[in-house]
């Protein structure tokens, strides 16, 4: 009866299809709270958005998740944050420094910076992040190899840098150098349906966020909280979770700061405008 | 294997009703012998009854790799009246076991919390055993929710 | 272990108040039910144990199976009578032992 068996399961797998399309569920009203510190959650979208109101991914979280976030002993993500802090404080290099040596205390010198990247490196000629902004440093400054891509503790380190703007509004200058070019090519990736599923970014996180997509709350799909702490896999860049999501629209995965990624970057961070940088923000 | 398409139905909706099931009769999965013992070698003869020991866990978990849960048990913490331990199992795991709890009376309250692995929906049990002998249990089920993107 | 253990108590309490730790460590806790990408099995590696202990006598205690999610966190009570320090350790099954130690003043 093997046969039967996997029709009924078929049957069955339609039926939970049945129920689970269409349904959909409000983000959560509550306010966001770290150590009593208050987040932005939701804000007046910037002129030109598709949206009225641009809203953190914590609101389409479960309780038990969203709690993880609010207490930042709590968070597995700082177990990262306190990594990167280490990093931060070690001389790596032929020039003998470490990004102490220059930059002394993060918590002065880096607060609210990264609130404001990506930027325009005018010496590249496109985008820089935190994660190729230190990659800068170390090959500049410091006389250390770059990293790789999400390695040796770029991400702990990203982590710590961003997390000592937590709270800090998002916001993107789109008038320095050839960021606005940059923005029209990331908009376009944006829209851009790929791979065999012929998914965009906005199929999902335009369209349908508030729908569930199997048994996910399908959120803005914004990027403030990022390097965020995914329960399912831990501390997670963003360009990992670009990768992700284009490899399960089943495309070709484009190489983690790319020229689409960045540009992608730089689209995505500016349609969360508004919002507090999260990092280390908690998500499934 | 003479299933019928009902029987089925009812085999794959049967984790939602496990719940309802009671103490007495844990549900025929294929580890629930490695469960049933542990429990009789965690209860050392005592018959588990209920009462005593609450036990708090989501009922939906957006992935089994953090579930957050706790454990409360009512005991003055002193004297004869101390809970000694408390043990924790998913039933529909690889090897049921989770975690032991031990108390002292340094404990001041029989109460922990931490986060575990489910590999999928089924029910979390919590025992707790006390001074004297006596086994409580609780038990809750929860579903593990498969997410719409590898990602 | 990449980071030190963090340990979250109250530094102040008052004699023979129950007090709330919290305690959570980096570590992978591998289950021993992965495989790697050539389909060999990855051994278990995870704390086993996690004991505090309040001037040598034990308060909580755990024994951990391969269930209990990376990064294990721990919360629970502990009842102070008198000024001390709290010492918190993990044992990894390959014989590391991790520790931390952290005081209180009781008034």
């Amino acid at each position: 009866m093997k046969s039967m068996m996997m029709k009924s399961g078929l049957l069955a797998a339609a039926a939970v299809l049945a129920l689970t399309a269409g349904v959909s569920a409000d983000p959560v009203d509550e306010q966001l709270v770290i150590d009593g510190q208050e987040m932005i959650t939701r804000a007046k979208a910037p002129e030109g958005h598709p949206f009225d109101e641009v809203l953190s991914g914590w609101l389409y979280r479960e309780a038990e998740t969203r709690k993880l976030e609010e207490d930042s002993f709590d968070n597995p993500g700082m177990l990262s944050v306190e990594e990167g802090e280490e990093i931060w404080n070690t001389v790596e290099g032929t020039a003998g420094k470490s990004c102490a040596s220059c930059h002394d205390d993060a918590a002065d010198t880096m607060a609210g910076i990264a609130a404001n990247y990506p930027k325009w490196d005018p010496d590249a000629k496109r985008p820089i992040n935190i994660e190729l902004q230190i990659n800068k440093c170390r090959e500049e400054n410091m006389g250390a190899e770059p990293y790789a891509f999400d390695k040796s503790g770029q991400k702990e380190l990203t982590a710590y840098i961003k997390h000592q703007s937590l709270g800090d509004p998002v916001s993107v200058d789109l008038s320095q150098g050839e960021m606005q070019q940059w923005w029209e090519r990331g908009k376009d990736v944006y829209y851009t349906r790929t791979g065999q599923l012929n998914l965009s970014c906005a199929s999902c996180h335009e369209q349908n966020n508030g729908n569930y997509i199997r048994a996910d709350h399908l959120s803005q799909g914004q990027v403030n909280g990022f390097p965020t702490y995914r329960l399912k896999t831990g501390l997670t860049s963003l360009h990992n979770r670009f990768r992700g999501c284009v490899r399960d629209t089943r495309a070709e995965i484009p190489k983690a700061f790319s020229d689409d990624l960045m540009a992608l970057e730089t689209y995505v961070t500016w349609r969360g405008t508004g919002l507090s940088v999260e990092t280390p923000s908690v998500r499934q | 294997m003479n299933h019928t398409r009902r029987q089925m139905l009812a085999f794959t909706a049967g984790a939602a009703g496990m719940a309802a099931f009671g103490f007495s009769a844990l549900p025929a999965l294929a580890d629930a012998d490695a469960t049933q013992k542990a429990i009789d070698e965690f209860a050392a003869g005592a018959t588990p009854a209920e009462g005593r020991i609450s036990l708090t866990a989501p009922e939906i978990a957006e992935n089994g790799n953090t579930v957050p849960i706790s454990v409360e048990v009512e005991s003055a913490m002193s004297g004869d009246d101390l809970c000694e331990s408390v043990m924790i199992l998913a039933d529909g795991n690889p090897n049921p076991d989770v975690c032991t709890f031990r108390f002292s009376e340094l404990s001041g309250a029989a109460t922990a919390t931490t986060r575990m692995r489910l590999a999928k929906t089924q029910n979390v049990i919590a025992l707790a055993r006390m001074k004297d002998g006596t086994v409580y249990m609780d038990r809750k089920e929860v579903k593990v929710t498969i997410g719409g993107c590898g990602g | 272990m990449a980071s030190k253990p963090r340990i979250k108590l109250p530094k102040k309490a008052s004699a023979g108040e129950v007090i709330t730790i919290k305690t959570l460590i980096s570590h992978e806790m591998e289950s021993g039910q992965r495989k790697d990408k050539d389909g060999n099995a990855i051994p278990r590696q995870i704390i086993n144990k996690f004991t505090c202990a309040f001037e040598g006598a034990t308060v909580f205690e755990c024994d951990l199976d391969p269930a209990i999610s990376a990064n294990p966190f721990f919360e629970f009570t502990a009842k102070v009578n008198e000024s001390g320090t709290f010492k918190f350790t993990w044992v990894d099954d390959d014989g590391s032992v991790y520790e931390a130690e952290q005081a209180i003043e009781v008034a």
